[in-house]
């Protein structure tokens, strides 16, 4: 017999919300059909609070909370959605869209895209930011894959769900800063890559038109994520 | 190194930092302790080449016990015994330490004390500290970038010196300071620095 | 090792050292080893043995006294002569002159109020024992803290002490060290870690390398008394790859203690056991964060985690984990044996102790000092570090590294403590305190800090990774006199983003120079602003 769960109730934005003691309160939200903006978390795949546009206000505290990891806590008191949340998340994907080169007009993901929804969600019409123009590289030597690190956002996933799903550890980070990118092995063009499978995993559950499909053209990359709540609700089951 | 054995490593490895998901401590400090290496096995690394100081990285990696965790001790006994990391280090580290190749390259790139690039025959680190900042430590960096004509972070072309910054040295009271060849220095100005490094390289002719 | 056998260990060599007519320590702290002070030590050595003198004079080498900036530093029987920058041609002249008097070229004032205003207490054994041998400390008193603790006291009773100290944590946070401690001990779990921070990345800031390098076997102590409070078994102490003596000196001092029982299995015959071992740093300086440096023990990038999750509950490997800053650890030997009573006397209300400062940069008498807290920054800068050279003006004091901000001169008389500091925008940092003059640009200060943190960004978070960059173009652009007004405004936005919004304290105090140099030298950045196209 499993143990009895604990429920705790708290508020977001005035309602009041019952959520298990485990849950994050993105999860506790999203029970109740609200939703915090996320980019770098995806279901079924560890989280890392990295991209911070998950960040909401709790009172009684002076800080921002990632909500994509913190769990509940009775009497919690948590707004999602003020003003001040959304500037600083708009100025979260300015930056962004300042430090790489993100040209929708030309992408594969036009259209369903992560990033240009948020950014279509949160009203950013401007960057206010001066665009930084790195010189990155488009890697195009594996058989049915293509890495285009211009639209990459190193929100990580890719390499979270090649180490946690699929177990291979082809992705992982290198360098710091603004120097760091995704790399397969050691730093070697995708197709030369001893430990990947070729199994795609990556490509969809990137948010952008970073990783995609080849043969794919402007528009036409649409990610298919289904697969990964499934393998997680499959592997639970087994365990 | 066949993709099961990569997807159980792999697979491992990654449960245990999951810091929303629920851990027993106990049963985490025990696979990580026992995980690399089977009881009663002794493990034998082919060693790259003949070269002598792939003995003291095996050394290492032994001393440990072939933890995943020993990455960075074992890098720093590559950078320290050939002076600098490459790919065929990373995978003999990788190899011997069931780490994947990936995570060896981020590692060893994440932190700069270990070089991608074989040193000069010399190196001069000048330390730009808050408090050599203060006190003419770019003065220094840029009579030895024009005299020698190279860029911080780079070696001349003949090989001869490598120029490098450092982030703080830790003697502060004796800013602006600099090490040349693994010995300290403090309180140099322009002049004293270059007679230095000269001295330095014009050691070698002599001796040639 | 026996409570016995310890005793008789200090008294050994309390009777050895009598038989000596006179002492000559040689000061072999980084500092005065890059001005050749081995050599020195060597020279002396030969002189007394070219002398047939072994017996009468004892050459020794010891840690460091703080007068960097007049090394090598070469005291004779204990403070009754201080030489400084002494070379190893003087050691005839040295060693002929110890019963007669003194050589009056090389004398170094011991009346100097940067010596006589300090107290010592974490320093208390630097410049008076060999860093390098175990029975140097064991003469002082050493490992009789652990004795104390592990024979007579409770990891309760050790935890009270602790917390009546009022000690806070002295890597920066200022977290009452009590309250961690205790937060480690109730934790779950059977495995507990301790970590001692000596990734001490503050340019500009070198206390902690002094303390290793000087009385290394303070810190192995300290870890084994917080090893015993919180129940753990097992410690590591993180060291930057750059302090290399450091390093030497706390693996000496490892072996030794191992072999001498007072580390490993069983220590004094009771059930206590505890292993330290050394993991290295290798250039990051974010690897100072609490989760970042766990990250780097397990073997992977030093990338922070959000807390909640803390490492005392939370920490390396899932286990409870203490960590505590090198400082903090070399308090904690004289809390055990005085009493926290005797600690929370000394310092304000709220900032127990003493404080350990790197005083750097313009300033007379540059090194490390050890001062209570609630000094003014005058008594500072002006009494101890003997005011500004060359006559120039003071014109601000950097603390807290790139952490920090920068104080101007109004606020000279202000008392040092954590609130004191935090009030006028900076914070009290790991202890690096740099003398600034009329001839720093206040603009370039912030731009230097700035280009650190983009430099040591870990890359993980969107604020932190882009937000630092921008912020430094900005800063080049007023600094190069490029800058419009509604850049400074941008500038202004992106502080409050990134301080508000960033993953770990790297991040979230990078804008904190920028800010602190905006409240008190605005003047400095409007002047530098060039008028908008048009105008």
């Amino acid at each position: 017999m499993a143990p009895p769960t604990r429920v705790k109730t708290l508020k977001i934005n005035n309602r009041d919300v019952g959520a298990r003691q485990d849950e994050t309160i993105l999860e506790a939200a999203a029970d109740v059909g609200i939703t915090i903006p996320t980019l770098c978390q995806l279901d079924g795949l560890s989280n890392g609070g990295a991209c911070r546009l998950c960040l909401v206000e709790v009172k009684g505290s002076s800080r921002l909370y990632p909500a994509c990891v913190t769990r509940v806590e009775e009497g919690m008191e948590v707004l999602t959605n003020t003003e001040r949340l959304t500037n600083y998340r708009r100025m979260i994907l300015e930056l962004l869209f300042a430090e790489r080169n993100h040209i929708c007009a030309v992408c594969v993901s036009n259209g369903h895209c992560e990033l240009q929804t948020l950014a279509q969600d949160l009203g950013m019409t401007h960057v206010h930011f001066p665009y930084r123009h790195p010189h990155m590289v488009v890697d195009a030597s594996h058989e049915r894959f293509v890495i285009d690190h211009n639209r990459c956002v190193l929100c990580t996933r890719c390499v979270r769900v090649c180490d946690e799903v699929e177990g291979a550890h082809t992705w992982d980070v290198m360098g710091r800063g603004m120097d760091a990118r995704v790399i397969t092995d050691l730093s070697q063009p995708w197709g030369t890559s001893d430990t990947c499978t070729s199994c795609g995993k990556c490509v969809h559950v990137c948010p952008t038109g970073a990783l995609f499909e080849k043969g794919k053209s402007v528009a036409e990359m649409l990610k298919k994520r289904q697969f990964l709540p499934y393998l997680k609700l499959m592997r639970e089951e087994r365990s | 190194m066949s993709h099961g054995c990569l997807f159980f490593w792999g697979n491992r490895i990654h449960r245990r930092i999951r810091p929303d998901a629920e851990q027993n401590s106990d049963t985490l400090k025990c696979q990580e302790r026992t995980m690399s290496v089977p009881a009663g096995k002794k493990l034998k690394l082919p060693l790259p080449s003949d070269d002598r100081r792939w003995r003291l990285v095996g050394a290492t990696m032994r001393r440990h016990g072939y933890r995943p965790s020993a990455l960075i001790e074992t890098l720093h006994t590559v950078q320290e015994s050939f002076g600098y990391v490459d790919n065929d280090a990373l995978r003999f580290v990788a190899n011997g330490l069931h780490v994947p190749l990936s995570r060896a390259y981020g590692v060893a790139t994440f932190y700069h004390f270990f070089s991608f690039k074989p040193p000069g025959k010399h190196t001069c680190a000048i330390c730009l500290g808050t408090a050599c900042y203060i006190k003419g430590g770019p003065d220094n960096l840029k009579a030895l970038e024009e005299a020698f004509d190279v860029q911080a972070g780079e070696t001349t072309a003949d090989g001869q010196l490598s120029l490098l910054t450092a982030r703080c040295l830790g003697a502060c009271g004796l800013a602006p300071a600099a090490v040349f060849d693994g010995e300290m220095v403090g309180r140099l100005d322009r002049m004293e620095i270059q007679q230095r490094v000269e001295r330095l390289l014009n050691d070698d002719a002599r001796r040639t | 090792m026996t409570p016995e056998e310890l005793d008789e260990i200090a008294t050994i060599e309390r009777e050895t050292t009598h038989q000596f007519q006179h002492r000559v320590s040689v000061c072999v702290g980084t500092g005065c080893h890059s001005a050749h002070s081995e050599e020195v030590k060597t020279a002396l050595e030969k002189e007394v043995s070219r002398q047939g003198l072994e017996n009468w004079c004892q050459v020794k080498g010891v840690g460091c006294r703080g007068l960097c900036a007049s090394g090598p530093m070469v005291e004779v029987d204990t403070a009754a002569r201080l030489y400084q920058g002494v070379t190893p041609e003087d050691a005839v002249e040295i060693v002929e002159t110890l019963d007669t008097g003194s050589v009056p070229r090389l004398e170094c004032p011991t009346d100097l109020p940067f010596f006589t205003r300090q107290t010592k207490i974490v320093l208390e054994h630097a410049g008076r024992i060999d860093p390098e041998r175990i029975e140097d400390y064991i003469v002082m008193g050493g490992y009789t803290a652990l004795l104390k603790t592990l024979t007579e006291m409770t990891p309760a009773e050790v935890i009270e002490q602790i917390t009546t100290s009022g000690l806070r944590g002295r890597g920066g946070g200022g977290y009452p060290t009590g309250l961690k401690w205790r937060t480690v001990a109730i934790a779950a779990g059977t495995q507990k870690y301790i970590i001692c921070n000596g990734d001490e990345g503050d340019p500009g800031a070198f206390m902690d390398r002094s303390i290793l390098e000087s009385d290394p076997h303070r810190i192995l102590e300290g870890m084994a008394i917080a090893a015993y409070a919180v129940g753990a078994d097992e410690g590591y102490v993180y060291v930057r790859a750059e302090y290399p003596l450091a390093i030497k000196r706390l693996r000496a001092a490892i072996i030794q203690a191992e072999r001498n029982g007072l580390l490993g299995k069983n220590i004094f015959g009771t059930p206590f056991s505890f292993h330290v071992e050394i993991r290295l740093g290798a250039g990051a300086f974010v690897c100072g964060e609490e989760t970042a440096l766990i990250a780097s023990i397990e073997g992977r990038r030093g990338t922070p985690r959000p807390r909640p999750p803390y490492p005392a509950e939370f920490g390396l490997w899932g286990c409870p984990t203490l960590i505590n800053n090198v400082e903090t650890i070399a308090n904690i030997v004289p809390i055990v044996r005085n009493g926290g009573a005797w600690f929370a006397e000394i310092g304000t209300e709220n900032s127990k102790g003493t404080k350990v400062f790197a005083l750097t940069g313009r300033v007379n008498h540059t090194g490390l000092i050890e001062v209570p807290m609630g000094i003014t920054l005058r008594e500072i800068v002006f009494d101890i570090g003997g005011g500004i050279p060359d006559g120039r003006k003071f014109k601000a004091v950097q603390t807290g590294g790139p952490s920090g901000g920068c104080i101007p001169e109004e606020y000279l008389d202000m008392t040092v403590d954590y609130a004191s500091l935090a009030q006028v925008g900076s914070i009290m940092g790991s202890g690096g305190m740099i003398i600034m003059d009329e001839t720093s640009n206040m603009v370039d200060v912030a731009r230097y800090f700035m280009e650190f943190c983009m430099t040591e960004s870990c890359g993980k978070c969107i604020p932190c990774r882009v937000g630092t960059v921008q912020m430094h173009e900005l800063l080049c652009r007023i600094a190069a006199g490029q800058a419009t007004p509604h850049d400074l405004e941008l500038l202004e936005e992106l502080c409050d983003l990134v301080k508000q919004t960033s993953l770990c304290g790297l991040g979230q105090s990078s804008p904190n120079p920028v800010l602190s140099t905006l409240r008190y030298f605005r003047n400095e950045y409007m002047d530098q602003l060039a008028a908008k196209p048009g105008e």
